[in-house]
């Protein structure tokens, strides 16, 4: 993490569903501003990691630091709005395009000002601002998703597979707009995905998750290049570790 | 089939002529269907709606009995209210029996059950996954539950639209509890029944007219209500 101030810190982190631990990290921290990748197969935990930093969820042991101060139950709904996600499958309102991005705005009580028009602009979507938004192509949609997290300016961006089954073109256009978010506007980004080429595209530090685990975490180089875990070199050069 | 349509044109002719007595009819109907309509919506909404986002075990048998009113036979719930109303029942008192108030609460309880079952389908079709991505988008509980409803309109809409159909044109209940009196409880369905009973042919086909019609308009207005989506 280099010289970056945590934004989170989990300590000793569990999610158990009906008796099954789904998540036991030991120890985790996330530099603010950083964008970190977590990789891993399917059913690692990753999401669900997710959706305890984004305070979806509770843990069932161990807690989450957020911003140098525990969230376990007492959190402010200031605090918990700095976080959000966009998720795998973008659920979008049935309204309009415009509207859909405006939500988060709404929920704030802030208007829906120039911010909407700029955000559609920078996600390609202005031309498409009244249509409705059921309407859209998958990349339309996940791009709404995109636009309707980051207007609300978060702190934290979790993205859960936000490109799992988009086409290039659009996949190219998120990661550019996700990786502008960090690098100019500092934004802190967590990025789950099952793809590691996305993980190298777009990361500065990756860890992989196994079976609830994190194995290894490394910076970028190190983590593609010279692995310490050999369950990592091997996840890494797409052989089968699970 | 001449008969028929003799009768047809003898009704639009009815229709057109401003006959008080047939208005009169018209405007009960939609007074008592009306009201009906208006106290089912208020009660059953948001019944519905509280029972399509709990996850109360005792869901699944309110959903048996809400199924289960959705299917009540018109004539056996005026049966019910009849007794209820009548001088020797619980609410003899009132003095509702063969006025518009006993066939608006008849038509309440065909009503009811109607609107807030649709309404619980409308509001359990709404995408799970809606809720877990409007919370990460910052929504407090009451917002989450706000976005839940405002997804489901549509399907409260038709819920309402339903309900409409199955009270304006429903005969067994307003009759017994009504008593088809002439200028006082006679609404569409039962004149036509009586019409159709002393060979009023004309008058019972034009009262059939402008029920098809009115149940028309319902079903108009709601498709434009989901066109606009």
């Amino acid at each position: 993490m280099r010289d970056l101030k945590p934004i989170y810190e989990t300590e000793n982190l569990k999610k158990e569903y009906a008796g099954r631990i789904v998540v036991d990290v030991e120890r985790l921290a996330i530099g603010a501003g950083e964008m970190f990748a977590l990789v891993g197969p399917s059913g690692a935990g990753k999401s669900t990691l997710l959706r305890l930093l984004n305070f979806l969820e509770t843990p069932t042991q161990g807690e989450i630091i957020y911003q140098g101060q525990s969230v376990n139950g007492n959190l402010s709904i200031e605090t918990r709005r700095q976080v959000t996600t966009v998720f795998q499958r973008p659920v979008l309102l049935r309204a309009s395009v415009r509207d859909n991005v405006a939500y988060g705005l709404g929920l704030r009580g802030q208007r829906a000002d120039g911010r909407v028009e700029e955000m559609l602009t920078r996600v390609g979507l202005a031309a498409l601002a009244d249509a409705p938004a059921q309407k859209l192509s998958g990349g339309e949609m996940q791009r709404v998703a995109l636009a309707r997290a980051l207007v609300i300016e978060p702190r934290v961006l979790l993205l859960d597979e936000p490109t799992a089954n988009l086409d290039p073109y659009n996949v190219g256009l998120i990661e550019e707009i996700v990786r502008e978010q960090n690098r100019a506007r500092g934004t802190t980004i967590v990025l789950v995905t099952h793809n590691v080429f996305q993980a190298k595209r777009l990361a500065q530090r990756v860890g992989l998750m196994l079976s609830g685990r994190v194995v290894e975490i490394g910076d970028a180089q190190q983590f593609f290049d010279a692995a310490q875990d050999p369950r990592t070199t091997a996840f890494v050069r797409g052989e089968m570790v699970y | 089939m001449d008969e028929l349509s003799r009768g047809f044109f003898q009704a639009l002719e009815l229709i057109f002529s401003a006959d008080p007595a047939l208005y009169e009819i018209i405007f009960l109907s939609l007074r008592v269907t009306g009201l009906a309509l208006l106290f089912s919506t208020l009660i059953g909404v948001p019944v519905g709606a509280t029972l399509g986002l709990s996850r109360v075990r005792a869901r699944g048998f309110i959903t048996v009995l809400l199924y289960t009113g959705m299917g009540l036979p018109p004539v056996v719930v005026g049966l019910f209210v009849y007794l209820m109303l009548s001088r020797s029942g619980p609410f003899g008192a009132l003095g509702w029996l063969f006025t518009p108030s006993a066939m608006v609460t008849a038509q309440i309880i065909i009503a009811f059950p109607l609107v807030s079952g649709l309404t619980m389908a409308a509001v359990q079709g709404v995408d799970p996954a809606l809720r877990v991505q409007v919370r990460s988008l910052g929504a407090t509980r009451a917002q989450e539950v706000w976005a839940v409803l405002r997804e489901a309109r549509l399907g409260v809409v038709a819920a309402i639209v339903a309900a409409f159909g199955g009270i304006i044109s429903e005969v067994g209940a307003v009759m017994l509890v009504g008593g088809n009196i002439e200028g006082k409880t006679r609404v569409l369905t039962t004149a036509i029944v009586l019409n159709t009973r002393t060979g009023e042919f004309s008058l019972a086909i034009a009262l059939g007219v402008i029920l098809l019609g009115l149940a028309f308009v319902a079903n108009v207005a709601m498709l434009r209500l989901q066109g606009k989506e």
